[in-house]
């Protein structure tokens, strides 16, 4: 096999690459030295705040602001959108404020007087005929392929109809979105900012003021959870900058307050289907038929990928409406669509494998190879593995005998895909004379593990500690390193690191070469040496050799994209669910979850494992508690707060089991991302298995006690 | 008003509004970020400190009713660099991703601890219900206290 210079270590090579390591970050996180946007405080700072419509829809027909500019303390008052502006969704900003403190920011918004013309609205779309006729849907779209009447048409086929959905949630970050904006002379313009996407925020904020995207800086060292939701600069951000330029340049502090997080800061768009799909007698499955709609706000939704992962099902009709209700925007959210795409597909695969009384892993297996190419083999090791670490055949049941008893316990299993190619990173290789690493790039880390991975890679490039590299990120000054969204951070920052590693490296050959008196490609760095190959006595310490470089610092520069094929992409998944339901209160204790989950070559265990834990457990969040409520009278969200916006807590979570797939057959794929895959089977295994301890399914999550009941009763 | 606390192991004394929330006091007076904010309706937990031993979310309290208190923030658990067990734990155990929720954890951990230094697995769930992780680290976050657990008393 013909290597190329940057590629991977083979697995015998590795020192670090694949092993379980703890995040580099974890002191300054564990102590409260990190500081996050919210934490930034700079000299004779300002506070600022927004004034946000209280109506779903309304035109603004006058408002007052003198008042509010007059109260001592304020030092700037803009309206946002003023008279004649017509408002879409409730919460939507109206006007700002920046004041010398939050309470008197506070008080200034409340001297703001605004008068509206309220006007009709939407802001609940599951009822598609109501939102038909009220003139809120849009054209649909109508895919048809092979010929799907005929096909349910024969006689020999097993049909399942059935009614599934997923409400709208929100992303609901621990840290809201905000920033801290300060002007240093009139054109220059800093932003410390909550932000998944350091380098793309200095053009953002450019294009919007008129300044050169060169006088921006902006910063974000650590963010408090973002899964898709700060990736823009939104309109907060651009007047928190306008209010910092009114105040002569000053610091504005503006970040949003949980309410405001929870109605305008993103949410995940909802989808609901009626779905009919057929198979032959012996499990395979020959058409799909679905009538699917959502919403996303004022501007409809995202198209859920259906039929979900099977999707050369042969005869297929689809036929999706995108709903425009007057309700804050959808953000992509965690694996954009495709959860809901899992629940919509799953679940109705999942039914028709108990018509067909057929176990649902055996369904699946059977009908791997009408998933996208190379899936069909990952997932049946991944269901095989499942199906062993869940110990399937000993828990699973046909569906609806899981006894009589008051509590019934059912298994469910779903499977997912994901892209995650590795995006547009450069970086920056520094190897200082006294012997100092520093790997710089203009990226972030969410808290996946970017930092610890990137430290990872070069550690092992250059035979050194984890603790041996610093990685400086987090500042738009750094090369460009692209947003991270789209599990792409991981496979672009790796290989980005890993070609400026092997440059810097060379280079450091090249320096001591002479000194030991062999040509370069003999020299390897390994165990904190330079070493000549097949004789390692001949070396010198990682200090000695940079020593060598006088006073000259070694700087290269790594490029993703670049040569040698160090990613891919397509990434499957599968995952088991045990649940208990309780019968007669109809609640739902989850008991185990397990996860089979492949992403091409692993950088680090521990983060890898992490992520799959976490995206179940914040899968079981949204399959049995969260969803955005929406009053019908007022056009107001009824729960936004944490209160009542419920999240899973500590209590919630069962027992996990999560196996990584590992091996040469992942390893030669390369790295791929894997933040987003494991978040999207949740709902889909959960309801499955929930279905198969009640004998019903439970249509659309989440699945909260009175639906259950309610099915129940229903059976 | 005027209010005197010990932060940290240090007294200070401030002139405080009266509807000033101890967190926006420790945060934006005291200069002390580690204590974060989630939710001000003391949901979250993420703003937990101790007051006279005992964890607290800041949120829900004023300064003025912390006249006279001790104060322990997360800055207060490594004074000189050296981390707590917990946070140890944390870190070891990757009970914390983007970190956000990781100060007001260890504190409401640390009181637990307190009261039971051998907690099961049940138990460290049932004591740290009112801290919510959106990461959703609670299985780790479950290890890290254990982790704790065994070095505190070995
Ligand atoms: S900020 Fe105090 S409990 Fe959330
Ligand atoms: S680690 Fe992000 S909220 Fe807990």
């Amino acid at each position: 096999m013909a290597t190329c210079k940057y590629d991977w270590p083979e697995a015998a090579e590795r020192h670090l690459i694949g092993k379980p390591i703890s995040r580099i970050d974890g002191p300054a996180k564990s102590s409260g030295r990190a500081k996050y946007t919210y934490d930034i405080n700079r000299p004779g700072m300002l506070f600022g705040k927004v004034l946000r419509c209280p109506h779903a829809h309304a035109k603004v027909t006058s408002i007052d602001i003198s008042e509010a500019k007059n109260l001592p303390g304020v030092k700037a008052v803009r309206v946002i959108q003023g008279e004649g502006k017509e408002i879409l969704w409730g919460g939507d900003e109206i006007a700002c404020v920046a004041a010398v403190s939050e309470e008197v920011a506070e008080d200034a918004i409340r001297r703001i007087k605004v008068q509206y013309e309220e006007l009709p609205f939407l802001v609940n779309e599951e009822d598609l005929e109501r939102a038909q006729s009220q003139g809120h849907t849009r054209a649909p779209s109508v895919q048809t392929k092979g010929d799907p009447d005929k096909a349910f048409a024969d006689p020999d086929v097993v049909i399942s109809e059935g009614y599934y959905g997923a409400p709208v949630i929100t992303h609901c970050c621990l840290e809201t979105h905000g920033q801290v904006t300060e002007y240093d002379g009139s054109d220059h313009l800093r932003v410390w900012i909550s932000t998944q996407g350091v380098s793309t925020i200095p053009q953002q904020f450019a294009e919007v003021l008129g300044l050169p995207a060169t006088h921006v800086e902006a910063i974000c060292d650590y963010i408090g959870g973002g899964f898709g939701s700060k990736f823009q600069i939104d309109r907060w951000g651009v007047e928190c900058a306008r209010l910092s330029k009114d105040a002569g340049g000053k610091a504005v502090k503006l970040m949003l307050e949980r309410d405001a997080e929870l109605k305008v800061a993103g949410t995940r768009p909802s989808a609901f289907a009626k779905v009919k799909v057929a198979a032959k007698k012996d499990g395979t499955l020959v058409a799909w038929q679905s009538e699917a709609w959502g919403t996303g706000g004022v501007a409809g939704a995202g198209v859920p990928p259906l039929p979900y992962v099977l999707e050369g099902i042969p005869n297929q009709s689809k036929k999706y409406t995108a709903v425009s209700t007057n309700t804050g925007g959808a953000r992509a959210w965690r694996a954009p669509n495709h959860p809901q795409a899992a629940v919509l597909t799953l679940c109705a695969l999942d039914d028709l494998a108990a018509k067909l009384e057929m176990d649902p892993i055996e369904f699946l297996t059977k009908n791997t190879g009408l998933a996208p190419e190379h899936l069909g083999e990952t997932y049946n090791d991944e269901l095989a593995k499942v199906a062993e670490l869940s110990e399937w055949k000993k828990y699973w049941h046909p569906r609806g005998r899981g006894g009589s008893g008051r509590i019934r316990r059912g298994l469910g299993v779903s499977i997912h895909t994901w892209g995650g190619r590795g995006h547009n990173s450069n970086c920056d290789v520094l190897i200082q004379p006294d012997g100092s690493v520093e790997v710089r790039l203009g990226s972030q880390d969410l808290g996946t593990g970017t930092r610890t991975v990137i430290a990872i890679v070069a550690a092992e490039t250059l035979g050194l500690p984890v603790e041996a590299i610093k990685v400086t990120l987090g500042d738009s000054r750094y090369p460009y390193s692209g947003a991270s969204g789209g599990s792409t951070t991981v496979g672009g920052v790796s290989a980005s690191t890993r070609r400026g590693s092997v440059d810097a490296r060379d280079q450091l050959f090249a320096a001591v070469a002479p000194a030991l008196g062999v040509p370069p490609d003999q020299l390897e760095a390994a165990a904190g040496h330079i070493r000549v190959k097949g004789n390692p006595a001949k070396s010198l310490s990682w200090k000695q050799a940079c020593a060598r470089l006088g006073t000259k610092t070694i700087q290269a520069t790594g490029k993703n994209p670049g040569p040698c094929e160090l990613g891919s992409s397509g990434v499957g998944g599968a995952q088991v669910a045990d649940v208990s339901v309780d019968t007669e209160t109809g609640r739902i204790k989850v008991n185990r979850m397990i996860a089979a989950q492949d992403c091409g070559l692993i950088i680090d265990m521990k983060t890898a494992e992490s992520q799959v834990y976490g995206a179940m457990i914040m899968g079981i969040s949204y399959a049995l508690f969260e969803e955005r409520v929406m009053d019908d009278q007022t056009g107001i969200m009824l729960n936004p707060n944490m209160e009542f916006y419920k999240l899973a807590t500590i209590g919630d979570i069962p027992e996990f089991i999560v196996h990584m797939m590992t091996g040469p057959q992942y390893d030669r794929r390369g790295v791929i991302g894997l933040g987003e895959p494991p978040v999207i089977s949740p709902g889909a295994a959960i309801s499955n298995a929930v279905a198969n301890a009640i004998g019903v399914r439970v249509p659309t999550l989440p699945l909260t006690p009175d639906k259950v009941l309610a099915a129940l009763e229903k059976a | 008003m005027k209010i005197k606390v010990k932060v940290n192991g240090a007294w200070r004394e401030d002139e405080v509004e009266p509807r000033l929330l101890l967190v926006h006091y420790l945060r934006d007076v005291a200069g002390l970020t580690g204590t974060h904010i989630g939710c001000e309706t003391s949901i979250c937990g993420a703003c937990t400190v101790l007051v006279n031993g005992e964890a607290v979310k800041s949120c829900t309290l004023f300064a003025v009713q912390a006249d006279g208190a001790e104060i322990l923030t997360i800055e207060g658990l490594a004074p000189d660099g050296q981390l707590h067990p917990l946070q140890q734990g944390f870190w070891e155990e990757h009970g914390l991703q983007c970190g956000f929720c990781t100060p007001g954890m260890i504190l409401a951990s640390y009181q637990l601890l307190k009261r039971n230094p051998h907690p099961s697995p049940e138990e460290i769930r049932q004591g740290l219900e009112g801290n919510l992780c959106r990461c959703t680290g609670y299985q780790h976050i479950v290890k890290a206290v254990e982790w704790a657990a065994a070095r505190m008393s070995s």
